[in-house]
């Protein structure tokens, strides 16, 4: 069943299982893409182990100054909204950690003393898994934000379905990882933590108009906020996967459960199914 | 005030269950919950006598007065965040927008201007000596490592006597991990035993370095597998990080914390290595201060 269909993956928290969904659900809808946005701890490679084929920088603009050009005016360090630019004892510095590059201050400084070089933020890598098409990305260490590296991933997303796994929480890496999806799936465990979670990112998909579905997972005996949640606020529950020694370990050790196993491999496709039909708008189910 | 940050790289390996366990072992009396993405201790700290909300405003952000645009196209050609929407008249994208004001610098008829943008909510709650920081982001804002500054501030201001703080920390390596980190005399790292979990520590523990911050490190359902479990205190060994302890799978901790209960109540086998962890966290932690 070919869909063109971007599908994110998202949990409000790290650790609810998005990584296991996303590389499950691309192994078994095969000749598809996988984008492992979390491109702070990105883990995906540790799943589909793919071989590379290419790797790229992505830089970011960040001024430098010619000092023998800047009068020491303040003009650019008044202007600048982030306090990326001071002028101590005549001199005037950069803090490239605070600095957005938005480039104003290269714009408004009236001697040209500001230019932009290009800095190293991460990598990008493309790569294969078999018939998967594989795209991750790294930031380098120390970097506060990294979404020009979202923003350089999804420039290299193909057609055909898309399978993203989302960076945790609901700030502004998450916002721009989901706004080139068609549909969310929400990943929520059956905790107090994961209900709240779950309500987060719920908020944050409606906010988006994004369609979204939830996913319970690690279930077990007992009361499950999560999907306490879910059924009063009319949010479609696509499935449950019960909590499971063997699959928690198989996954600690980074293997792909619908790779290692006939059962995982029939769940995560009915699943992926269910997602298909659940984002198409066309559906008649 | 000294400050230990409970820390892990990845999430849900069990931060804020050790969080709150040391709050109630300690009887902590100044405690912050700097996961402003996705706050949880709140859930786990019971009712509080007081609480105390202010609005916290981010960057202004801008506005284009559609009475005035006459559609030239030059805020579009600079701003570098993709929030100018074209159109009959221009609008900005209130999500996407930074609050640099590189368009109101370029605007050529005084369209733009900006306006205050409340981005979250920074709560204080207070029950007998006991204050506790924390707050929420607004969806799709983006100023998180300022917020997280913010909570610790304000934990700081009314609790500078208190001896020692102890803060929920976030995911990730970026702004907010680094916000939290900062001024932080021991970070202690649940890690879980998988290959992505090690790999998780591993960054995070590289940005807590960098920004010299001591680290300690602790596991999480170490028996869901003892051989990774062995490869973490291994490189804890070789790259001299003091290894605290384990903390087995324990069923009873989910039920007890969807009843509400604190772990530091409890006589289980996760809830007594915790016991454990804590005394020793408490070691590393005024031997560093004493250094």
């Amino acid at each position: 069943m070919p869909t063109d269909r971007t599908i994110a993956v998202l949990s409000g928290k790290g650790g609810t299982g998005k990584t296991l969904v996303s590389v499950n659900l691309a192994f078994v809808a095969q000749h598809t893409t996988y984008i492992d946005c979390d491109v702070e701890e990105p883990n995906g490679h540790l799943f589909l182990k793919p071989s590379y084929v290419q790797e790229e920088v992505v830089t970011v603009g960040k001024p430098v100054v010619d000092q023998t050009l800047c009068d020491g005016c303040k003009i650019c360090s008044k202007a600048c909204a982030f306090n990326a630019l001071a002028v101590i004892g005549g001199q005037l510095l950069i803090f490239e950690e605070i600095c957005h590059s938005c480039g104003l201050c290269m714009h408004i400084c009236p001697r040209k003393a500001l230019t932009e070089v290009q800095k190293p933020l991460g990598i990008v890598r493309k790569g294969k898994s078999g018939s998967i098409a594989f795209l991750s990305a790294e930031m380098r260490i120390g970097e506060s934000s990294a979404v020009p590296l979202i923003k350089a991933l999804m420039k290299n997303k193909h057609s055909g379905l898309t399978i993203i796994d989302s960076p945790p929480g609901s700030g502004c890496l998450v916002t721009e990882a989901i706004t080139h999806a068609d549909f969310c799936l929400l990943v929520a465990e059956p905790t107090i933590f994961g209900a709240h979670n779950l309500a987060m990112v719920h908020e944050l998909a409606t906010l988006l108009g994004k369609p979204c579905a939830v996913l319970l997972n690690k279930t077990q005996q007992g009361a499950n906020p999560s999907e306490t949640y879910a059924k009063s606020h009319d949010l479609k529950i696509l499935g449950s996967l019960p909590y499971d020694q063997e699959l928690a370990h198989r996954t600690s050790e980074g293997l792909v459960a619908s790779e290692q196993s006939e059962k995982y491999h029939q769940y995560f496709s009915q699943l992926l199914q269910e997602v298909e039909d659940a984002s198409n708008p066309h559906s008649q189910r | 005030m000294h400050q230990i940050l409970i820390l892990s790289g990845k999430g849900g390996t069990g931060k804020t269950t050790v969080a709150s366990t040391f709050i109630a072992l300690s009887q902590a009396k100044a405690y912050a919950d700097c996961d402003v993405d996705a706050p949880n201790l709140h859930l786990v700290m019971g009712s509080f006598e007081k609480e105390q909300k202010s609005d916290y405003f981010g960057l202004p952000k801008a506005v284009i007065d559609s009475s005035l645009c006459i559609a030239c196209n030059r805020c579009f050609e600079v701003c570098r965040f993709d929030a100018v929407i074209p159109g009959p008249t221009y609008r900005i994208d209130l999500i996407t927008c930074e609050g640099c004001t590189y368009c109101l610098h370029v605007c050529p008829v005084g369209a733009i201007h900006t306006q205050p943008m409340k981005v979250g909510d920074l709560k204080l709650y207070e029950r007998g000596e006991e204050h506790f920081s924390t707050a929420t982001l607004t969806m799709g804002s983006g100023t998180t490592g300022k917020l997280v500054s913010e909570v610790k501030k304000q934990l700081k201001s009314c609790t500078e006597e208190t001896e020692v703080a102890i803060l929920d920390g976030s995911p990730g390596i970026g702004c907010p991990v680094i916000a939290s980190l900062s001024g932080v005399d021991l970070a202690l790292m649940v890690a879980e035993p998988s290959v992505s979990a090690f790999s998780d520590l591993k960054r995070v523990i590289t940005s807590a370095r960098q920004l010299q911050v001591p680290v300690a490190v602790v596991v999480n359902k170490f028996d869901m597998n003892p051989t990774i479990t062995g490869e973490i205190e291994v490189f804890c060994f070789k790259e001299r990080i003091p290894f605290l302890g384990k903390i087995p799978y324990d069923s009873q901790v989910i039920a007890s914390l969807n009843k509400g209960e604190n772990l530091a109540c409890l006589n289980t086998p996760a809830s007594n290595a915790i016991k454990r962890i804590y005394d020793k966290t408490l070691q590393v932690w005024k031997e560093r201060v004493q250094q």
